[in-house]
């Protein structure tokens, strides 16, 4: 899966789910897949803007993202390119990648949908001309086997 | 951090673009060993053409085979599959994680934000 799409409700309305993902504030709050800090948070929202954002994992290690705002519709869509800067995912390095997230109101809130693409050329490519997942699956599968 | 070289990647991925070759994998993560003659036998295409595409696969690192009399036997290396799903994996945990952040921060936001707004 080399684009990755995600999809959210959320008990917020589309406006508040929208500054979280787009100021300093928010984003410190939530950015990162643990408990571990955000250690730095900028944002500058307008077209062709940068955003650059570092984060500590509570196992010490630490990561920084950076791109730019593609698009901004307040608050229903935001695309930005994204690449990691330092100590992210090593074979991504200097490669551009692309974020692109909706927000849709709902009665609950909001309905997010966050998207992933361009992560790899050759695997976006695999990914989207065939369904291999199934085949990925089964063989992970067998390595995880091999080895309990 | 552990680097792995984006070719490794770009051969692993670029295997796995064939059918006919993920075909090959998913039947190699079933059955521990077969031979060259077992493995082309479900296909319409000749030997040889199942012979190219054992080498792209060998290439990537995804199979090995071996000599034994005058059979080959070929087997499914794992490895390099597994650091590509990991490497996919990653980013699935850290958006997935992130995005349940976000959503529990958002809807605090929006319950500090007032009952004048209740849905």
């Amino acid at each position: 899966m080399t684009s990755l799409t995600l999809v959210r409700r959320i008990a917020a309305r589309p406006s508040i789910v929208f500054d979280a993902l787009t100021t300093p504030d928010g984003i410190a709050c939530w950015w990162g897949p643990d408990d571990g800090p955000v250690l730095l948070a900028e944002t500058d929202i307008r077209v062709g803007g940068r955003f650059r954002v570092r984060f500590r994992m509570l196992d010490g290690t630490e990561h920084e993202s950076s791109g730019q705002y593609i698009e901004i519709d307040k608050p229903t869509r935001l695309v930005i390119s994204w690449r990691w800067t330092q100590g992210g995912e090593p074979e991504e390095a200097g490669e551009e990648s692309r974020v692109e997230i909706d927000l849709r109101p709902i009665d609950a809130g909001t309905e997010l949908t966050f998207t992933h693409s361009r992560l790899r050329t050759e695997a976006s490519r695999a990914s989207h001309e065939h369904g291999w997942n199934g085949a990925l699956d089964k063989l992970a599968r067998h390595f995880t086997s091999d080895r309990t | 951090m552990a680097k792995l070289p984006a070719s490794h990647l770009d051969r692993t991925f670029a295997a796995l673009v064939d059918p006919t070759r993920r075909a090959i994998l998913a039947r190699l993560a079933m059955e521990e060993s077969v031979s060259i003659g077992e493995l082309a036998r479900p296909f319409t295409i000749k030997l040889p053409a199942v012979m190219k595409h054992l080498d792209v696969l060998g290439a990537a690192g995804l199979i090995s085979r071996s000599k034994k009399a005058r059979t080959v036997a070929v087997r499914l290396a794992p490895e390099p599959m597994a650091e590509a799903m990991d490497w996919l994996r990653r980013y699935e945990r850290f958006w997935s994680a992130s995005l349940d952040r976000l959503a529990a921060y958002a809807a605090a936001q929006e319950a500090k934000a007032g009952g004048e707004h209740s849905p």
